[in-house]
């Protein structure tokens, strides 16, 4: 079951890259973020109650809360869809699958063993995540679809200690959860009132000057 | 070569065309209407081959030429095609390359035949099959590298017939992910909605269809008929993926087999009545996410 969810999470990253409407992106990263709730309730060690609490934390933030608070964002900043990245959709499209590559060959380097045959999933799929987080980061113009690309690398970083390091304590997830909680909140936030200022939320532009 | 081989190739010349008749007949039904006759391509060849062909003062041998290289090239490629259990008439280890290389030659004579027109219409066609082309050819070899790997076989014939409901269930993934990139495949190469659309005649939209323009009479039947036997052909690649069944007995595999072209045919049909044609600049996105799809089945193939 880890290993479809994995494969969910890469098929997510590909479509991400390549689609250029914010709300088809924001409910894409949304089933992200809800199948990547998942992975705790099938850990090594089953079904206990600090997995269902953290399963339970995750999908009702990153599935509910997250795409709530951006989708109400984008709405207020009307905009419907991103134009004109640094990077074209196509050509993106083929930067996230040599990402991907790229991590399904970091994934066998990593000393790391999950699985004594070596052929999981979960390393490439963590790793592929962040990539893809970082990629959107850096090639979008828009504060939203950056902001996007935050919580993609976020996902890549919790499926890899959800699904890699069980021995976390619950407290710290949650407090890594609620840092995420209020960096995306202080982030709508703010793209919300870049909007209101500037009548766009081109980030790129936000270097020029303006009396 | 086995009779039963012979037997397969020549129910694939007979069938071909229905395929677009079930095509149509879906999408008439879907639109609320009665349609043409399942068998309408057949009337429509006949009619064809019984003209005599127009030739224009500024065409060469290249435009005649261009519809015979078309068909003998896309038959020859039907020959190393398994049908569901039957083998192939020939086979030899790396026919792979070749059957995707007829078919480039078979694009390579319409091209050249609609360039030999001097049209600038039909260049800015062939301009987009080749563009189009370009970008799904890799979709197509990467899948069939991922074959070879799975199954360890170099033989096009060979290697498809090594599949299994057991081997397809341990490795689902990669079996879907290479359905998704050839049925992307599929649809641009014969021409289909979200591509193209073959029932307009729209200068702004047509790829297939514009290089087809001032060929008449038996002309436009050859590469008709070579149109349906293309998409016959990379419809058995996937059918074979899908319905990996050979129970040994022909009949009961031709028939499977046959069964799986006539439920794809109506796949087809469903796509075009409820999918918009794609805008031109999108198309090559959707070719390269079938690109990223192969690559990505050839990654988990080979770790």
């Amino acid at each position: 079951m880890t290993e479809n969810i994995m494969a969910v999470l890469i098929l997510i990253n590909l479509a991400l890259t390549a689609s250029s409407r914010l709300g088809g992106c924001i409910n894409l990263v949304a089933v992200q973020g809800i199948a990547i709730g998942l992975l705790p309730l099938f850990a090594q060690e089953g079904l206990t109650l600090r997995g269902f609490l953290l399963a339970a934390f995750v999908v009702i933030l990153k599935g509910i809360v997250f795409p709530r608070l951006l989708i109400n964002t984008v709405r207020d900043a009307a905009v419907r869809r991103e134009v004109e990245p640094f990077v074209g959709y196509g050509f993106s499209l083929m930067i996230g699958t040599a990402l991907t590559v790229i991590a399904f060959w970091l994934g066998t380097k990593l000393p790391l063993s999950l699985s004594p045959s070596g052929m999981s999933l979960v390393l490439p799929g963590a790793i592929g995540t962040i990539f893809t987080g970082l990629f959107m980061i850096v090639s979008r113009r828009k504060a939203v679809t950056q902001v996007l690309g935050y919580l993609v690398m976020e996902n890549g970083i919790a499926a890899f200690g959800l699904a890699v390091v069980s021995e976390i304590p619950l407290l710290i997830e949650l407090g890594i959860l609620l840092d995420t909680f209020v960096a995306i909140f202080v982030m709508a936030i703010m793209i919300y009132h870049i909007s209101r200022e500037f009548e766009h939320i081109d980030v790129d532009q936000l270097s020029a000057l303006k009396g | 070569m086995k009779l039963e081989s012979v037997c397969g190739y020549v129910l694939a010349l007979i069938a071909a065309p229905i395929l677009l008749g079930v095509i149509n007949r879906v999408k008439a039904f879907f639109a609320g209407r009665r349609g043409p006759p399942v068998l309408q391509a057949y009337h429509d060849l006949f009619k064809l081959l019984r003209k005599s062909a127009v030739y224009s003062g500024a065409t060469g041998y290249v435009f005649k030429a261009g519809p015979l290289v078309g068909l003998a090239a896309v038959m020859l490629a039907l020959t190393f095609m398994p049908f569901g259990g039957i083998g192939s008439i020939f086979s030899f280890n790396g026919d792979f390359l070749l059957v995707a290389y007829l078919l480039g030659v078979m694009r390579f004579g319409t091209v050249l035949a609609a360039l030999d027109t001097g049209s600038s219409f039909e260049g800015m066609g062939a301009s987009r099959e080749v563009q189009f082309a370009a970008l799904a050819e890799p979709a197509l070899l990467l899948g069939m590298a991922v074959i070879i790997r799975m199954t360890g076989q170099l033989a096009l014939a060979d290697g498809l017939q090594s599949f299994s409901f057991g081997l397809t269930a341990a490795s689902s993934p990669i079996i879907i992910l290479l359905l998704m990139a050839w049925f992307i495949v599929f649809l641009v190469e014969n021409a289909r909605i979200p591509f193209d659309d073959p029932n307009t005649h729209l200068e702004l939209t047509m790829i297939h269809e514009v290089m087809a323009l001032d060929h008449g009479g038996p002309d436009l039947a050859f590469i008709l008929y070579g149109a349906a036997l293309k998409m016959w052909l990379i419809g058995a690649l996937l059918v074979n993926l899908l319905i990996p069944a050979h129970t040994g007995n022909p009949l009961l595999d031709l028939g499977m087999f046959g069964a799986g072209m006539l439920l794809l045919a109506a796949a087809v049909g469903i796509i075009e009545s409820t999918k918009a044609r794609l805008r031109l600049l999108r198309a090559p996105q959707l070719l390269i996410a079938a690109c990223a799809f192969s690559i990505l089945a050839l990654v988990l193939v080979l770790r």
